[in-house]
């Protein structure tokens, strides 16, 4: 083809131009993306700010925060949020002492000590029980776990505090396992290496070397498996028997938080006090779990920043 | 055959003098000698021989370098030595390797407590994420040693025979990731003499470090070499000559085929006057 030097330069010029305003296109709808859930997140929380405004201002946030009582239909009306701020953390204390070892001890299984497919397998099994719904998780908790407990431990309902923990800690435990697998899996190979050709046994350097460097990752897992079970709603809500009063061991009825919520807003007049009450405990719920992701994202950052030297 | 003309030959010249050693290894390093041999070592991973026929022994108390070019197996031939092939699924070692007469790949014997006699160094430092203090401590707390004293008295040896006792003895507690990475080199070679082995692995120990840092090295080996063997792999001549006393020269002549050592003596000799052609042409920089 025969071209003339004018027509390539000018072609050439012309086409940079156009890529140039290709990628700051792409670039701002990239950024507008990014921005997107950003103002989501800010938007979700004024708007959780308005409906509870009005609660804010008869009741006052204070004393619904100290309120040891829940009668939000009884003459007079009771907002004390502790029954259900106290059974909320109750719940996810279970679910601690479940998802801490177990999730921690899969964790290190997995990327320690297998291999091949079994390791594919196990992988590809938690990724499954991620997705199942937690409706399903509730179903299992009702026909299994609640007849078990009251059996087990004689009680004369089987709708407690544990059950609804025990099924929280199972469901947070694909968090926990793949956050902290992807934790061990950064560390560098070297230092495994390292410990064995030390005389350590690779049980000695998983737990003396392997899980202490990958510790700050697995932290963050822990996390974010507890803000996944302080606010998992459905599941609780079949499982703890929903008596909103302050409880003094894991086997009594207790209501949570997000139990609250769920079970009352179809209820309440719309716009009404209880109805703004509840957005009340939905910002403190807000508040407990952007704290609690927060923490976890700065010391993932933290141990992201450890390994790039 | 030449091979076995050499063997000879190495063994008769290599250095079994014991004398200049520090009070770390006084007691019961007497007996202990530290000295390998190697008959028709071969190594294969999976269906693939990398590694063939193998004879050599390796002198205590004194530095055998490997050297080839890269991808000839140095590093593989290295970790038969404290077994840490047995890490990496699918590899078997063939032949015999013995450390002072005892078979080490016998069922009986524990690759755990044969890594206890048989340190390694590796390529990049790699310390572990903790202080410069329990670093060191980390093979004596494996061994159960948990007094404080004995402790402290066992991570200063270490360190003053790494050569880096002056320049940390006021900053144990640090981090180990805070130290240069000549430093931390030097805190790995410290961490594997905590366990006092009788034998010391290096995988090109000073490859990824700076003229000076590895100046340090090489002097750290030269005053260790009279205490402790040394089996040092190094893509380096020059350093081959300046810091062994025997050498081994592994090749791979082609990709069907597995390596082999062409030639193993004594490292004056060898630099020398070779009985090769091929470790001629190597070590003249005419391949590799």
């Amino acid at each position: 083809m025969k071209v003339t030097p004018t027509e390539t330069a000018g072609q050439r010029l012309g086409r940079t131009t156009r890529r140039r305003a290709a990628e700051s296109v792409v670039r701002v709808l990239i950024y507008a993306a990014g921005l997107l859930s950003i103002v989501i997140l800010l938007a979700i929380a004024v708007f959780l700010f308005v409906e509870a405004r009005r609660s804010i201002a008869e009741v006052g946030l204070g004393t619904m925060l100290t309120g040891t009582k829940w009668f939000p239909t009884g003459t007079p009306k009771i907002f004390g949020f502790l029954p259900l701020i106290i059974g909320s953390l109750m719940v996810t204390g279970v679910a601690l002492v479940v998802f801490v070892p177990v999730g921690i001890g899969a964790a290190v299984y997995i990327s320690e000590f297998s291999a091949g497919w079994l390791k594919e397998v196990t992988k590809t099994v938690i990724e499954f029980m991620a997705a199942v719904p937690s409706v399903v998780y509730g179903f299992l908790g009702v026909a299994v776990l609640i007849p078990w407990v009251k059996t087990a431990f004689g009680l004369t309902s089987g709708m407690t505090a544990l059950t609804g923990g025990l099924v929280l800690g199972v469901m947070s435990l694909p968090t926990v396992i793949s956050i902290s697998e992807d934790a061990l899996h950064a560390v560098p190979d070297a230092l495994r290496q390292g410990s064995l050709a030390l005389g350590n046994t690779r049980w000695q350097t998983a737990y003396k070397v392997v899980v202490p460097s990958a510790s700050s990752g697995i932290f963050a897992g822990v996390m974010l498996g507890l803000g996944r079970a302080i606010g998992e709603t459905m599941a609780v809500l079949m499982l703890t028997g929903n008596a909103a009063v302050i409880p003094t061991n894991i086997f009594e009825s207790v209501r949570t938080m997000t139990g609250t919520i769920a079970a009352e807003m179809g209820e309440v007049v719309f716009g009404g006090l209880h109805y703004s009450v509840l957005f009340s405990v939905g910002l403190v719920l807000f508040g407990i779990t952007f704290v609690i992701n927060l923490a976890a994202d700065l010391v993932l950052e933290r141990q992201r920043k450890r390994w790039r030297r | 055959m030449v091979m076995s003309a050499v063997l000879e030959e190495v063994a008769m010249e290599a250095p079994f003098s014991g004398t200049g050693r520090s009070r770390t290894y006084a007691e019961g390093a007497e007996e202990i000698s530290g000295s390998f041999s190697l008959t028709d070592v071969s190594v294969a991973y999976g269906n693939e021989t990398v590694i063939a026929g193998v004879d050599m022994l390796v002198p205590s108390r004194a530095v055998t370098a490997l050297i080839g070019p890269s991808g000839c197996g140095k590093s593989t031939l290295l970790r038969c030595f404290n077994r840490m092939n047995d890490e990496i699924g699918n590899v078997r070692v063939g032949g015999t390797i013995t450390l002072d007469g005892l078979d080490i790949y016998q069922k009986s014997i524990d690759p755990v407590d044969l890594r206890m006699r048989v340190g390694q160094v590796f390529q990049r430092p790699n310390p572990f994420p903790m202080s410069i203090y329990d670093n060191v401590a980390f093979g004596p707390r494996t061994q159960g040693i948990r007094k404080r004293e004995e402790l402290d008295a066992i991570i200063e040896d270490a360190l003053r025979d790494a050569a880096l006792w002056e320049e940390v003895q006021n900053h144990l507690k640090k981090h180990a990731f805070e130290l240069s990475g000549g430093q931390q080199q030097r805190l790995c070679i410290a961490r594997a003499l905590a366990t006092r082995p009788e034998v010391l692995l290096m995988d090109e120990p000073a490859s990824a470090l700076d003229p000076i840092s590895t100046q340090q090295i090489e002097d750290t080996i030269a005053e260790l070499k009279d205490r402790v063997t040394i089996v040092i792999v190094t893509h380096n001549m020059q350093q081959a000559a300046r810091i062994s006393d025997q050498t081994a020269f592994m090749l791979r002549e082609s990709m069907d085929q597995p390596a082999h050592l062409v030639e193993v003596g004594d490292t004056k000799r060898m630099f020398t006057n070779p009985n090769d052609k091929r470790t001629e042409s190597y070590i003249t920089g005419r391949f590799g």
